[in-house]
């Protein structure tokens, strides 16, 4: 048998992430390729729902555990991953491509001398050696990575690699490891959320909106479509620097890469930076007066129209379908 | 203080990218290239930090010639000198960091700057690497920074929110839009660095410890149907998005 796949797991706020469960389905899939098992890892202090992970056919996980541990942080998480590496000679090390996993992969990477793939969207374990494919310029195209290092590191984009069940269920032996003296470094002291709700990068559906809607205060169209649906506010590139809107939900290059189930795109005429960012969302609605604006390119659906007319009727005929 | 920042020479975001024949990098023609976005919140926020406690800004490419012109836009802001650790392979991001951390470590800085990630390769990366090699703290996706005597405060964007991250020199600081607001290089900055200096240095090679089998595009998506120019359409819209493609 090769050397085990570690599934770094991440919690928040004591809380396995959704992503973790991903990160274990996707090791596992992989440890079956290379005929080995999965080892969980996960970091700080009680873990609600540690639990939940049984259910994703993992059998042993490794918890480090001390009160300091529960935030981030770079310097001890560092330490312990390496801890973990060294005791269970991992060959493959999977996070998931958060704004925790995009820190702390690199920083393990450097001392145990593997190669980092980040941010891969799919995967070939038909050959040899296993290769992960990955967006770069923003989306605008894909690369086939593979390995040369002995020792690997990969990331999973989150919301695309399904985190699926196991049918056979797994005992799960927790070996609960008290760290006594973390090294806290660098160390997160405060997590200040944004008081707006969904964040562009984790939601499945998402209204974002343009120059198109003319002024900071239209955005409250967008924000009542929004709201009906449990959407993320997102934002071009255009009404981010024009000061309307806030970075964090800037969609595309330079923002963030999305891929929503559903994407509706309201007054954004579709630079190429923006379809970078938001063309891999399963559907997308486009709203906008000039029918020849290169967001209908990739819209499966389009309403070629005023945003100020069509948002408010659209809004309210999903609260009527909901009723 | 000490303060390094690495700049990295990449094609502008407006770029149409075309695969080259190697199937294994974009094709290069007509592209063209600029200073990495987000290494220009680097080099400000570098040369603020000079502003306000004195010393130094050096700043570093790891590249072919070309990355001479983002070396100079760098010198143009204000930078002071610029370093040029050449090689014509291409390095992924370890083999870049591993060279950067090559030429830091022999320095001595206080602080190591660079964008959090480049518009190109999107890996995210090379400043955490760096940092590790050097044995340096390291915040990366810092939007808000602070240093008061050895200790660093800084804020970084995470999902959903921020966090407010404390640490201590010597760091690197990987930026993030909203830090700050890069300034115009002026015309007598543009003319002053044209006599500053920009060395140029062999790298130190390193095996990449990944290969790019191929580089493709992604299928294209096929472009759907305009279904009407006003409010009439909204019904048949919201019946289209719950019967059909079934997302809400």
């Amino acid at each position: 048998m090769s050397k085990v796949v570690l599934a770094i797991l991440e919690q928040r706020e004591n809380k396995l992430k959704k992503v973790s469960f991903e990160v274990v389905s996707f090791s596992k899939s992989l440890a079956s390729k290379l005929n080995t098992e999965v080892v969980g890892v996960v970091i700080g202090n009680e873990i609600e729902n540690i639990n939940d992970i049984s259910k994703y056919g993992i059998s042993r996980v490794l918890h480090y555990k001390n009160e300091s541990l529960t935030n981030y942080s770079a310097s001890a998480y560092t330490d312990l991953v390496y801890e973990a590496v060294k005791e269970t000679d991992a060959e493959y090390l999977i996070f998931g491509d958060t704004a925790l996993g995009k820190d702390l992969a690199p920083r393990v990477g450097a001392r145990i001398d593997a190669g980092c793939i980040m941010d891969i969207v799919s995967n070939d374990f038909t050959g040899d050696s296993p290769v992960f494919t990955r967006p770069v310029y923003a989306g605008k195209a894909l690369i086939d990575v593979k390995f040369n290092s002995d020792k690997k590191i990969v990331t999973i984009r989150p919301n695309v690699f399904k985190a699926q069940t196991s049918d056979v269920p797994q005992e799960l032996k927790i070996e609960t490891r008290e760290v006594s003296n973390p090294n806290l470094k660098t160390k997160v002291v405060e997590y200040k959320k944004s008081e707006g709700k969904l964040d562009v990068a984790e939601a499945d559906i998402i209204v974002s909106g343009g120059r198109g809607l003319k002024a900071p205060e239209n955005f409250n169209l967008v924000e009542n479509l929004a709201d009906v649906l449990g959407a993320a506010v997102g934002a071009s590139r255009a009404a981010v620097d024009a000061g309307w809107r806030p970075h964090r939900e800037q969609v595309g290059q330079t923002g963030k890469t999305v891929s929503p189930s559903l994407y509706i795109a309201c007054g954004i005429s579709g630079a190429i930076q923006h379809l970078a960012g938001m063309s891999s969302s399963k559907y997308i609605v486009a709203i906008n007066k000039d029918k020849d604006a290169p967001i209908f390119t990739v819209a499966d659906y389009g309403i070629a129209g005023d945003v100020f007319e069509i948002l408010p009727a659209l809004t309210e005929e999903i609260k009527k379908a909901k009723a | 203080m000490k303060v390094a920042v690495c700049v990295s020479h990449v094609p502008d975001t407006a770029t149409k990218v075309k695969i080259g024949q190697d199937e294994k990098h974009i094709d290069p023609a007509g592209v063209v290239f600029i200073i990495n976005p987000y290494d220009e919140f680097a080099v400000e926020e570098a040369l603020k930090t000079k502003e306000k406690f004195g010393g130094e800004v050096v700043a570093i490419s790891v590249g072919n010639d070309n990355s001479k012109e983002t070396l100079r836009k760098a010198l143009a802001m204000g930078v002071d000198k610029g370093i040029l650790l050449k090689t014509d392979k291409s390095l992924d991001s370890f083999g870049i960091a591993k060279a950067l951390a090559e030429e830091l470590k022999n320095q001595q800085f206080d602080i190591v700057f660079m964008g959090k990630q480049s518009v190109d390769y999107d890996d995210s990366i090379v400043g955490q690497l760096t940092s590790e090699f050097l044995g340096y703290s390291c915040i990366s996706n810092a939007v808000y920074l602070n240093i008061e005597g050895q200790k660093v405060i800084a804020e970084r964007e995470i999902e959903g929110g921020k966090e407010v991250v404390e640490s201590e020199l010597p760091v690197v600081i990987t930026t993030q839009k909203g830090l700050n607001e890069p300034r115009y290089a002026s015309l007598k900055g543009i003319m002053a660095s044209k006599k500053k200096e920009i060395l140029e240095k062999p790298i130190v090679e390193t095996a990449n410890h990944t290969e790019v089998v191929k580089m493709r595009k992604p299928a294209a998506k096929q472009p759907g149907r305009i279904i009407g120019t006003d409010v009439s359409a909204v019904p048949e819209l919201v019946k289209l998005l719950h019967e059909e493609a079934k997302v809400i």
